[in-house]
Formats: C-alpha cells, sequence, structure tokens
C-alpha cells in the first residue's frame, strides 16, 4: 500500500478511569487505500462511532496510530496542532442524515468549507459546480436544501465531503434514510468519486443492501477489527 | 467568505422581522420614556423662558411660584421697579385648575398678567392667532394645546372669559397648558371667595362685638372692606437691565426688600432639580426596567433561535468552522435584531407614541444616538448566553450514536 489513503494501527480509546473505565476501541487496525472504499460494519455498542469520531479528529484515542496520506497525525498523541484545520482540509465527512445548512443555497453548503480554508468565494463555488456535474445535482445549484428531495440532498452531503479534495471521507450510514434504489445509487457515487479524486472511503453502515457491494469489509466486534474480502457485487 | 448572519436572516426574514417588531414597540417605549423626560425638562425651561424674566422675586424663604405657593403684596413691584439695575417688574399669580370647554374639561394653568403689552414680564411673548388681552378685563390667551379655540367662552370660577388669541408651547413645569387673563381677575380666581362664603363672613364679621362697637362708626365697614379686597400676588417678575448681573441686582432686592428673589438658574435647578426630580427618578427606573426587560427578551429570543441550530451548529464545528465564525453569527444575528427593534422602535417613538402621548415627548437626537449604542450593547450582552451553549456544542453530535 502506498503511503496515501489512512492507516490505522493498533488504536485503543478508553473512556473513563479506573474501576469505571470502559475500553471502546480494544485494537483497531485499517488500511484504506486512495480510490478504494470499504465497509466497517459492527452491531450496537461494537465501537464504530467512537472509531469514526476518534478517525474524525473529533475525539483523542487512549493509545495508537494514524497517518493520514504521508502525515502521521496521531501517534500515542496528537501530531497536528489545529485539529478543525485538520477536519476542514483533510478528512471530509458524508453523514446519516445530509445535515445541510438550511438557510444557504446547495452550491454555498458545498463552497461554504473552500471558503472556510480561506479560499476566494467565486473559486470555492466553482470547485461546487464541478462537483455537482459530477453527481448530476448541477440543475438544482441555486435550490435551497429545503427544495430537494432525499437522494438529492445526500448528493449535495457527498459533494460536501469532496468538496476540499481530502484524501478520506468518513460516512456515516449514509444510506440509512434512502430506498434501495437510492442507497446503490449513492454508493455507486461514492465509488465513482473515490476513483475520480484519489480518496479513501469509509462507509460505516448496517444497510443489508449496500454491504454485498464492498469488497473489503472490516468488522467491529467489542472494540476489535477484523478484515474479511466483500463480495464487490456490480452496481449492474 | 459569505456572511452566515445575513444568510439567516434573509431566510427566515419574518421570523426576524416580526420578532424585531416586537422588541422595537419595547425600545419604542424606552425612547419614549426618555422623550417624557426631557419633554419634562424642556417644559419647565419653556416656561422660564417664556416668562420673560432674569429675577423671580417671591415670598421670603419659599421656593415659590412654582415649586412652593408664595403670596406677596401686589405693590411690591413698584419699589422693586425703583431699584438699580431693574429694568421692568409684573406682578404675576399662578393658578392650576381644571377648566370646562366644549366635549369636556382640560387641566390648565391660569396666568394672571399685569397691563401692558408683549415684552411685558408674564406676557406670552408670540401668538399663533387672534391677539393679545387688550381689554383690562374677562380676556383669555390660550395655549393651542388646551383645545380651546378663538372665541370660545370659558368659565374661570366666578367670571366668564372670551378667548381672544392663541399661543404655542405654552406650558407650566408639569406641561399643563397656560391661559392668560388680567392680573386684577386672576386676583379675584384666585383669593376671592364665593358669594356665600363673603356673606358668611361678613355676618360673622358683623356678630364681632370687637368689630361692630357702636362708638366706632364705619369701622364695621372698613374691615369688610378689607377682607374683599385681594391685596396678593405669587411673584413679582423682573428684567434685569442690560450690562447689570441678574445676581447683584438680586442681591439688592434680598437685602432691601427682605424677600427670597432666584436667578435663571437657581429657578431651573428648582424646577428640574427638585419639583421634576421623582417623576425624573421614577422615569430613570422605567428606563432600567425597561432596558432589562428588552435584555432579557433578546436573550431569550436569541437564546432559542441558537438553540434550534445545535444541529448545523455541530456540523459547521465538525467541518472546521472557527469559534470565532460562530460567535459572528450569534452576535450578528442579535444585533440585527437589534437594528431591526431600534428601528422600528425609534420610528414608533417618533410617529406613534409622541403625538398621541398626552405629554409633550421630546425626543433628541443624542438620546437616540445614546439609545442606539445601549441596544447594541445589549444586544451583545444578550448574546453571551447563546454563543456560550453554541460553544459548548461537541462536534461529536454531528456524528450518530
Amino acid at each position: 500500500m502506498s503511503g496515501k489513503g489512512i492507516q490505522i494501527m493498533g488504536l485503543r480509546k478508553r473512556y473513563g478511569s479506573g474501576d469505571t473505565a470502559v475500553d471502546a476501541l480494544k485494537k483497531v487496525d485499517m488500511r484504506v487505500a486512495p480510490g478504494e472504499v470499504v465497509g466497517l460494519i459492527g452491531p450496537s455498542g461494537s465501537g464504530k462511532t467512537t472509531l469514526l469520531k476518534c478517525l474524525g479528529a473529533v475525539i483523542e484515542p487512549t493509545a495508537g496510530k494514524m497517518i493520514l496520506g504521508d502525515d502521521v497525525i496521531y501517534d500515542d498523541g496528537w501530531k497536528v496542532k489545529d485539529l478543525r484545520a485538520l477536519r476542514r482540509d483533510r478528512i471530509g465527512f458524508v453523514f446519516q442524515a445530509p445535515y445541510l445548512i438550511p438557510f444557504l443555497d446547495i452550491t454555498d453548503n458545498v463552497a461554504l468549507l473552500p471558503m472556510l480554508a480561506g479560499i476566494p468565494n467565486a473559486e470555492a463555488r466553482n470547485r461546487a459546480r464541478e462537483l455537482f456535474k459530477a453527481l448530476d445535482v448541477e440543475h438544482r445549484a441555486k435550490a435551497m436544501p429545503s427544495q430537494l428531495s432525499g437522494g438529492e440532498q445526500q448528493r449535495v452531503a457527498i459533494a460536501r465531503g469532496l468538496v476540499n479534495r481530502p484524501p478520506v471521507i468518513l460516512a456515516d450510514e449514509p444510506t440509512a434514510p434512502l430506498d434501495s434504489e437510492r442507497a446503490l445509487a449513492v454508493i455507486r457515487i461514492l465509488n465513482d468519486m473515490a476513483k475520480k479524486f484519489e480518496t479513501a472511503i469509509i462507509v460505516v453502515t448496517h444497510d443489508e443492501k449496500i454491504i454485498p457491494t464492498f469488497r473489503r469489509i472490516y468488522h467491529i466486534r467489542d472494540g476489535v477489527t477484523y478484515e474479511e474480502a466483500g463480495e464487490g457485487r456490480d452496481f449492474e | 467568505m459569505i456572511s452566515l448572519a445575513g444568510r439567516d436572516i434573509l431566510h427566515s426574514w419574518g421570523k426576524f422581522v416580526f420578532t424585531g417588531m416586537g422588541l422595537g414597540l419595547l425600545i419604542g417605549i424606552t425612547l419614549s420614556m426618555a422623550g417624557i423626560y426631557r419633554g419634562m425638562v424642556d417644559d419647565a425651561k419653556v416656561l422660564l423662558d417664556n416668562s420673560g424674566a432674569d429675577l423671580w422675586v417671591v415670598q421670603k424663604d419659599t421656593l415659590g411660584p412654582y415649586a412652593e405657593p408664595s403670596s406677596i403684596y401686589d405693590d411690591i413691584w413698584r419699589g422693586i421697579r425703583g431699584m438699580p439695575g431693574v429694568y421692568q417688574a409684573a406682578n404675576i399669580t399662578y393658578l392650576t385648575m381644571q377648566v370646562s370647554k366644549e366635549g369636556g374639561d382640560v387641566r390648565v394653568m391660569v396666568a394672571g398678567i399685569t397691563p401692558g403689552g408683549p415684552g411685558t414680564p408674564g406676557w406670552p411673548p408670540y401668538l399663533v392667532a387672534g391677539r393679545q388681552i387688550t381689554r383690562s378685563h374677562y380676556e383669555a390667551v390660550a395655549d393651542i394645546a388646551s383645545g380651546l379655540k378663538l372665541g370660545e367662552r370659558i368659565r374661570l370660577r366666578r367670571h366668564h372669559y372670551t378667548v381672544v388669541g392663541l399661543t404655542r408651547r405654552m406650558v407650566s413645569s408639569n406641561g399643563d397648558p397656560m391661559v392668560f387673563i388680567p392680573l386684577k381677575d386672576a386676583q379675584e380666581e384666585q383669593f376671592l371667595k364665593d358669594n356665600d362664603a363673603i356673606r358668611a363672613q361678613r355676618r360673622r364679621t358683623a356678630e364681632n362685638p370687637a368689630f361692630n362697637r357702636p362708638g366706632v362708626p364705619g369701622l364695621l365697614d372698613a374691615i369688610i372692606a378689607s377682607q374683599s379686597t385681594n391685596p396678593y400676588v405669587n411673584a413679582v417678575l423682573v428684567r434685569v437691565k442690560k450690562g447689570h448681573d441678574p445676581e447683584q441686582v438680586a442681591e439688592f432686592i434680598r437685602r432691601w426688600k427682605r424677600l427670597t428673589v432666584y436667578t435663571r438658574s437657581q429657578m431651573e435647578e428648582i424646577l428640574v432639580g427638585k419639583l421634576i426630580a421623582t417623576a425624573a427618578k421614577q422615569i430613570f427606573m422605567f428606563l432600567v426596567i425597561l432596558s432589562l426587560v428588552s435584555s432579557a427578551i433578546v436573550a431569550f429570543i436569541i437564546y432559542t433561535l441558537t438553540l434550534g441550530k445545535i444541529r448545523e451548529i455541530a456540523v459547521l464545528k465538525l467541518i472546521g468552522t472557527k469559534n470565532r465564525t460562530i460567535i459572528g453569527l450569534i452576535m450578528q444575528q442579535s444585533i440585527a435584531l437589534g437594528l431591526i427593534g431600534f428601528v422600528v422602535g425609534k420610528i414608533s417613538a417618533t410617529l406613534l407614541m409622541a403625538p398621541i402621548f398626552p405629554k409633550y415627548v421630546l425626543l433628541e437626537p443624542l438620546d437616540s444616538a445614546i439609545g442606539f449604542i445601549a441596544v447594541v450593547m445589549i444586544c451583545i450582552l444578550s448574546s453571551i448566553v447563546a454563543i456560550r451553549a453554541a460553544l459548548r456544542v461537541d462536534p461529536a453530535e454531528a456524528i450518530g450514536g
């Protein structure tokens, strides 16, 4: 595996201390290559969300190592000073619900991230429109989130995750509210985008409809990850 | 970078505008309260300005004639007129009373003015309709705020008067419109008893053996005559000759006439510092209470609006938005709400409240500027609670689990 994408080695997360301590993550090892989409599957309470929060630099792991692209971002402690900038520039998020900002049109919803990174407004909006073209929502560029269907909103949310060209995207049950057809469409888009932008995508899911589409799957159980080959079923 | 606050306001402008209007009415009341205080001070100053006096000569050791009753003999003015530095001296009486007119009654301050003409101390300096008083009796000049009309006949105690002139902004320190009548009439209205009381007084005097002695013819008539005359006025208004120091002239009068004399600045201090002091404190308390209520309302509204955006704030924080951007979002909305409120408040105070308020409301630009700064400060302070709530939002809330 090249130095791109994301690698996680021996990641641990303990909540509390002493007798009340809970080891939410005991040993997490993952590698996701650029352009690859992997599934992260596990029952409730297995540590999926905790892992996602650690990968998203929202909470600090207790131990382990994370390499994002060519940079070590965590090695028994954060190696990056500005975690907000890390999240903004190098990690994309796609949530279970789109969580678009209701008072911004979809172009500005997506362009907001590059704007926050200091990119001029016009250039940021151009980036958003390019993604809309790829995601087939270009014709709704001026629409407000409330004027879009659920599938369109989720595509806009994917565009927001991709807009700063992050090496990794964390997708938290992105197909949960969608029917089979739209769920598969979202996964197809994620695969296309992963290839197009050389992005590593981790999809946390319970969705039986989309699990067969992954070529590699990480199971997490009691805070420990196990890798297995997926079916990699063709979308067509 | 786009303005998140601006976009949010545009997106839900109805909510902002209606909330701002509600807040604006409160701000309008606050501005009106300040305007009422300014109006009271202005009424007091106008009363002094329009009297045309430099000095007020009143009963010794009183704060008369406006803040306390004062009664001095009506021939004292002659002696004062002859003192060094005195240009004009004129008697004056003031009597606040209820006057019946068409469609109800009105509270007025009746001023008894000496014969003379415009420029005589105590006379209304200008008219907006009609003419000045030219006859010795039963004519009146009224302030237009009294609602009296030219030619209207009004009854003041024992006599009827015809309104021959109208003036403007001639009010007492309480804001009551003034009615000017000849001094002799005013003395009667103020001091003369009704016919029954006069008859009773005469009977009592006649029954008193000390006043009705058989060996002293004319004594009873003389005593009754003295009881029926009213040689008192409330004050003497003095105008000082050019080039003379009013305080020096006042000191002359104090020393030689043994009366209390107030200069313009002293009288202003009495009116503003004493007569309306309690009302001013009440208004100040209202201003404080209204400011606190406005703060609480703004804080509550902004807090509620912020709580309604918790998920969006969590997403913004997760995708790397800086705290200062989120603080800016909340504070700008709070200030925008305050600005809408201030504009609505200023308009409502100027166009709605001031014209219909029974008292004179003086909305000064400086007060508006202070009010504007206070509103902005209140909005900034009120947004702190919401900002604290927003900064406590965990970006992890955007991630399920």
